[in-house]
């Protein structure tokens, strides 16, 4: 495969771009960070499947396209079900002999949303990881359903305000735990899976190349703050995310084949939770005299897990 | 120093300006060609070398969303490339290792370049969309000293 060189930005950005301007996610919107990324970071030919979702409404408003990549636009719970079935297509033909350019190297990417990886899509992508379909899924975590309004999903924390969580005179927001999405790939046994932040452009970079040279289901679960559903001016996209990596909220690490875990980012000076819920309107009702209670509760956790991380780091199993 | 603009290349329409149908007059299963012609893969080839067809997003300008816009100066730029990745609008012309300009088709004026921009003053800063580029590089800062 032909990956590109990610030695330094000025060599990565001689790349030449895959995703058009003028699509219309939001002014500051981090999907297409992300996206752009993964599409610099290799000359093969891509087959992108993407559900609906931000993503996919932006990028393809009828009668435009923003993909110069082939591009699969499929129902909510079925971006992976697309890329897994045109990679077992291609496959076959490969086979059979059917092919025009048989040589030319391909990867197969699927792109979806936490609602539709953590919840709506979740038994598809769990299906398609454990038939062995060699793709690459990716999920655009911003930790709502953003497209439809921000309603809550299973990858909203603990505390956020959402349209369908709503913080008020009774509750503090969300008072389920965001489920754990990269533990539950990795039990697959699946031999990539990662959670990776835009700020940390190489690192990111270096995952998602592995992903794509990794035969075999890889599941990246990536960072896309959101500014109109996190609430925050669209010109700090990048600080948040750096706050969200440097807090721990987000830490950046990788597990390979289920077992080896290798933490890929540790923070200079970690930042309290506090700064990285304070910059964030959908966090403002926590900093209420009788919500103290659940910002420490947040940084309880994140300790507790950034000990765990560590510890299974350490422990090589 | 002028961009590849996609504007130098074709009359840019408005997105959202083109002629609606119905819902129940859409094509179903369409399929829309990026270009005119079969390229192969678009990795080996410039934007400015491409043959954009009519359906691609990049022959479309959402220019009228701005209010504010970031301007560019030549001088101060160190070429990082920072503004380049995390530009979500790929608004960030860049060619051979160089930043080249913006392209106001497709720039939404978020912001985020000027944010990531390290040099000091910065090399890209944001402007009324009514200043013309020369007043805005009048305008400039000097270069601010560390506080200590
Ligand atoms: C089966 C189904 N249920 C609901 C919807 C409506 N719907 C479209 S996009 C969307 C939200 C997408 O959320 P997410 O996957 O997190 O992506 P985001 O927009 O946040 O990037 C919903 C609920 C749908 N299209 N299909
Ligand atoms: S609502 Fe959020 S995820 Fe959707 S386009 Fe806007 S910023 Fe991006
Ligand atoms: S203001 Fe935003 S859209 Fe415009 S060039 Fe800068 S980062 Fe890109
Ligand atoms: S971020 Fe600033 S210094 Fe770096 S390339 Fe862009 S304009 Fe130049
Ligand atoms: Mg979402």
């Amino acid at each position: 495969m032909a990956i590109t060189s990610i030695k330094n930005l000025k060599e990565f950005s001689t790349n030449n771009e895959r995703l058009e301007g003028a699509h219309l996610l939001c002014p500051g919107c981090a999907h297409s960070m992300i996206v752009r990324e993964l599409l610099n970071c290799t000359d093969d030919n891509l087959v992108i499947a993407t559900n609906t979702g931000c993503l996919e409404v932006s990028t393809a408003v009828y009668p435009y396209t923003s993909w110069d990549t082939s591009w699969i636009h499929i129902g909510f719970e079925n971006a992976a079900t697309a890329a897994a079935g045109a990679e077992a297509m291609y496959k076959a033909r490969k086979r059979k002999g059917t092919l025009k350019d048989p040589d030319a190297p391909v990867k197969f990417v699927a792109f979806g949303g936490d609602g539709s990886t953590y919840d709506i899509g979740f038994q598809w992508i769990s299906g398609a990881i454990e038939r062995g379909h060699d793709f690459t899924y990716i999920c655009l975590d911003n930790e709502n359903y953003a497209n439809t309004g921000g309603q809550r999903s299973s990858s909203t924390p603990v505390g956020a305000h959402t349209s369908t969580a709503q913080a008020g005179r009774v509750s503090y927001g969300k008072k389920q735990k965001k489920k754990d999405i990269v533990a539950i790939m990795a039990a697959h046994g699946a031999p990539y899976v990662a959670q990776l932040a835009p700020n940390k452009w190489k690192i990111m970079a270096k995952g998602f190349q592995k992903a794509l040279e990794t035969e075999g289901p890889c599941f990246i679960n990536t960072v896309s703050a959101c500014t109109t559903e996190w609430k925050f001016n669209p010109k700090d996209t990048i600080n948040i995310i750096d706050l969200a990596t440097d807090s721990l909220m987000f830490p950046i690490y990788e597990i390979i084949n289920g077992r080896e875990l290798n933490i890929l980012y540790r923070p200079k000076t970690v930042v309290p939770v506090e700064e990285y819920l304070a910059a964030q309107g959908r966090y403002k009702h926590l900093f209420k005299p009788e919500n103290r209670h659940v910002i420490d509760a947040i940084q309880k956790d994140i300790n507790e897990k950034w000990e765990y991380l560590q510890r299974r780091e350490e422990a090589k199993v | 120093m002028k961009g590849v603009l996609a504007t130098d290349r074709r009359g840019m329409r408005e997105l959202g300006a083109e002629e609606m149908v119905g819902w129940d007059e859409v094509t179903q299963g369409v399929v829309l060609p990026s270009f005119d012609q079969a390229i192969g893969n678009a990795a080996f080839l410039k934007p400015e070398e491409r043959p954009y067809s009519d359906f691609s997003s990049y022959t479309a300008t959402v220019a009228s969303w701005r209010v504010i816009r970031p301007v560019y100066n030549r001088d101060i730029c160190i070429d990082c490339q920072n503004c380049w990745v995390w530009c979500p609008d790929a608004s960030i012309i860049s060619r051979d290792k160089q930043m080249l300009g913006i392209d106001y088709d497709h720039c939404k004026g978020c912001g985020v370049c000027v944010e990531v921009c390290p040099t000091n003053p910065k090399s890209l800063l944001m402007f009324a969309e009514t200043e013309t580029i020369e007043e805005a590089l009048a305008k400039w800062p000097e270069k601010k000293k560390k506080e200590k």
